[in-house]
């Protein structure tokens, strides 16, 4: 059973079946391939515009009494001592790195899970299979490695 | 519709990025950076890269910025290290620079190419530049730069562990 | 939904393919579906933390809110515009700019997955191709929000809750990918509403009794979406008792709330998202859609209707189900320490979630060679899973009668 990449039915703006290049001339109609993330856009300054006015709002609303006091920052009732961006551990930098490292990983890997049917289905998928394992086994490595370094103790 | 979006992207990505190297605050050019690749991630998506766009999003937004802004917190710099902002010569030719190599890449880009509406006819034919279509190319016919980079990943994650422990 | 906006047009004696409008319409609906979305996510999140509350006073031998409003309904209402009448604080040290705009990176990156969350059958406001990449990928606006927010307070404890909330969410990112993976794997699609339809409205042909990996890897996303939610036992970087109250210690009022909702929103969102994932969302018993037939768009007039609002009623309870064991979580277990935290990803989950990974891709490969297979792991691990709840149940039942435990209606409600 071969699934294609495009949806069928279902959502409130499917990308439409039918080419609508002939309008796009003009670029009055809608450019199908937009489609599903016009949303997004839509969404996100909506969410940013309602945000910003409800803030607004209760800054309308609630009092302002400004005292010395209610504008430091909190300390348990003592005055600050020492900087409050003090130094961080290197070992948080360590977990951004590896972060990074398997987050590129799974980036390979998603594709491969999506078209793993497909490749299946034109007779690849063992092949598919030693090709994402040889990868893994790669990166499985590399976790070995660091464990064994105790890079993920957190001591 | 497609045009104004991508100026409004384009200056988006223009505007953030200045900010990333003008700023004095490194948190400040983190935060323009992240906003420069959302920008980005709204003209790929124009040029119908689907998932260039998801992965500018995740990879850059999510966790490359993640690790810069730990780095900046590690250094630590003060407001007085920081220092003045001073127009240096070598700062004159950078900015001569940056304007020759922009006004190259504009004068190739304007040579009118008709590209929106070949890659429109692209993505209604092939789903071109999603998942599945850089997939096809990635496992089928690039197998070998495919198991390459998994070896670079590794280098990486060594690299990682050698920068941070210091002692092995 | 583009087929009845058209059909809208049409009715009101237009063409859509050349009408100027169409394109402004099409953008209004949009922003239409969007207002009620952020609504619908902000009055969830008001409901849930009403509803976390009840259940803490419940489990902890207590009463919780009860005044405002039957079984104290109203608190949350009480309770939004009480923060909305509240003094908006930004502290003099703190770093104006970033104080001010970091709870609304927090909601917008928190909103924008609501894009390709589905809620029915055709209930989703963007079918992408590449909705679960998305959603991974927009949760990364919440760790710049609550970067931001931390550093921009120039607070310890703000600072602290920052670095270490955002060192877990990344981290346990990478499990919570790699079980979503398996879905994926399994339908042979990245779009949220085709991994449903790929999927039964039957236990057995769930996605969760699919296989050994792939129960293990509902857990796993479960676990990890909890640690990316700074759940209970996730929730050191707000950690009271050491941290104040983490990367919110300096806001207050309106800007506060944001950060609240966002977590009680959350909720909504990563039971949503396991209930797509691996309980077959919105499928309803004896109307399965598939990709090839789709029974309930087959249906006429009232049915289609009745089937629909079938349909949210059943995505709705599998989601709330799990809202509420997410509450029952946090008010049993205790809070975990930051070594356990990283150990329990980087030793246990990351390595587990790559086995199930291959293990499932290697069990596709068998079972498209051994069909029957498939149908004899999928009846025992559902029926395993039937008997555990069973067993559970009695369990259950058992307890409250030997401890003479009643839930009272008339009293403390």
């Amino acid at each position: 059973m071969r699934r294609v990449d495009t949806p069928g039915t279902g959502g409130y703006f499917p990308r439409p079946q039918t080419a609508r290049l002939k309008a796009n001339d003009e670029g009055i109609a809608m450019d199908s391939y937009l489609t599903p993330y016009l949303p997004i856009l839509v969404l996100l300054l909506l969410a940013g515009v309602m945000c910003v006015a409800i803030t607004f709002f209760a800054t309308v609303l609630g009092p302002r009494r400004i005292t010395n006091i209610k504008e430091a920052a909190f300390e348990c009732g003592s005055p600050t001592t020492g900087d409050p961006h003090a130094r961080h551990s290197v070992k948080f930098f360590l977990v951004a790195l590896l972060f990074i490292v398997f987050d590129v990983e799974s980036v390979f890997i998603y594709p491969w899970g999506a078209l793993l049917r497909d490749l299946n289905g034109d007779g690849l998928g063992w092949f598919a299979y030693f090709e994402m394992m040889s990868f893994m086994a790669t990166l499985a490595i590399g976790l070995v490695y660091v464990w064994r370094k105790g890079a993920l103790e957190w001591t | 519709m497609e045009a104004v979006l991508f100026y409004i992207f384009a200056i988006g990505v223009v505007v953030a990025g200045a900010q990333v190297v003008l700023r004095r605050n490194p948190i400040y050019g983190a935060v323009s950076l992240v906003a420069c690749f959302f920008f980005l991630a709204g003209i790929y998506v124009l040029l119908s890269a689907h998932l260039i766009a998801i992965l500018q999003v995740m990879v850059y937004a999510g966790a490359v910025m993640v690790l810069f802004v730990f780095v900046i917190m590690l250094l630590n710099l003060k407001e007085e290290e920081l220092g003045e902002m001073h127009v240096t010569t070598m700062k004159g030719i950078g900015l001569a620079a940056v304007l020759v190599l922009v006004g190259f890449i504009a004068w190739k880009a304007l040579t009118p190419v008709q590209f929106a509406r070949d890659m429109a006819v692209n993505e209604q034919i092939h789903g071109f530049g999603g998942v599945k279509a850089v997939g096809n190319v990635l496992y089928r016919s690039s197998v070998l730069p495919f198991e390459v980079t998994s070896l670079l990943l590794l280098v990486a994650v060594v690299s990682a562990v050698v920068i941070a422990k210091g002692k092995i | 939904m583009q087929a009845f906006l058209d059909s809208l047009i049409r009715g009101w004696g237009h063409d859509p393919q050349t009408w100027v409008w169409t394109q402004l319409i099409y953008v209004a609906f949009m922003g239409l579906f969007s207002f009620a979305v952020i609504n619908f996510a902000a009055v969830t999140a008001g409901i849930f933390s009403w509803a976390e509350r009840r259940v803490a006073g419940r489990m902890q031998s207590r009463v919780g809110p009860n005044r405002a409003g039957p079984g104290g309904f109203y608190q949350w209402i009480a309770d939004a515009v009480k923060l909305l009448t509240k003094e908006d604080l930004v502290p003099t040290e703190a770093d104006q700019f970033l104080f001010r705009i970091a709870p609304y990176f927090m909601m917008v990156g928190f909103a924008c997955v609501f894009v390709a969350l589905p809620f029915s059958h055709r209930l989703v406001i963007a079918e992408m191709n590449v909705g679960v990449f998305y959603i991974i990928a927009v949760t990364a606006l919440i760790v710049v929000g609550i970067i931001m927010s931390g550093w921009s307070s120039n607070s310890k404890w703000s600072l602290f809750g920052a670095i270490r909330s955002a060192a877990q969410i990344i981290s346990y990112e990478i499990p919570a990918g790699m079980a979503l993976m398996i879905p994926v794997l399994l339908s042979g699609t990245l779009s949220t509403q085709g991994i449903i339809r790929a999927q039964g409205p039957w236990p057995w042909e769930w996605y969760i009794f699919h296989d050994p990996a792939s129960f293990a890897a509902f857990f796993i996303y479960f676990i990890s979406a909890l640690a990316e939610g700074n759940r209970t036992p996730f929730d050191l970087p707000e950690a009271e008792s050491e941290l104040v109250s983490g990367y919110n210690t300096e806001y207050s009022g309106m800007r506060f709330s944001y950060f609240f909702l966002v977590e009680w929103g959350n909720m909504w969102v990563m039971s949503a998202l396991a209930t797509t994932m691996f309980l077959g969302g919105w499928q309803v018993p004896f109307l399965p859609v598939t990709d090839a037939a789709d029974k309930i768009a087959m249906l006429s007039g009232g049915w289609t209707v009745l089937a629909e609002l079938a349909s949210i009623a059943i995505f709705t309870f599998k989601t709330l189900f799990f809202v509420f064991i997410v509450m029952w979580l946090r008010w049993t277990l205790p809070r975990i320490r930051v070594d356990q935290m990283m150990n329990m990803c980087w030793k246990y989950l990351v390595p587990v979630s790559f086995a199930a990974v291959l293990f499932v891709a290697g069990w596709m490969l068998v079972i498209h060679a051994v069909p029957a297979l498939d149908w004899i792991m999928r009846i025992v691990l559902t029926a395993g899973g039937a008997i555990t709840l069973v067993m559970f149940w009695l369990r259950t039942l058992q307890n409250i009668k030997d401890t003479g435990d009643k839930f009272d209606f008339t009293s403390n409600w």
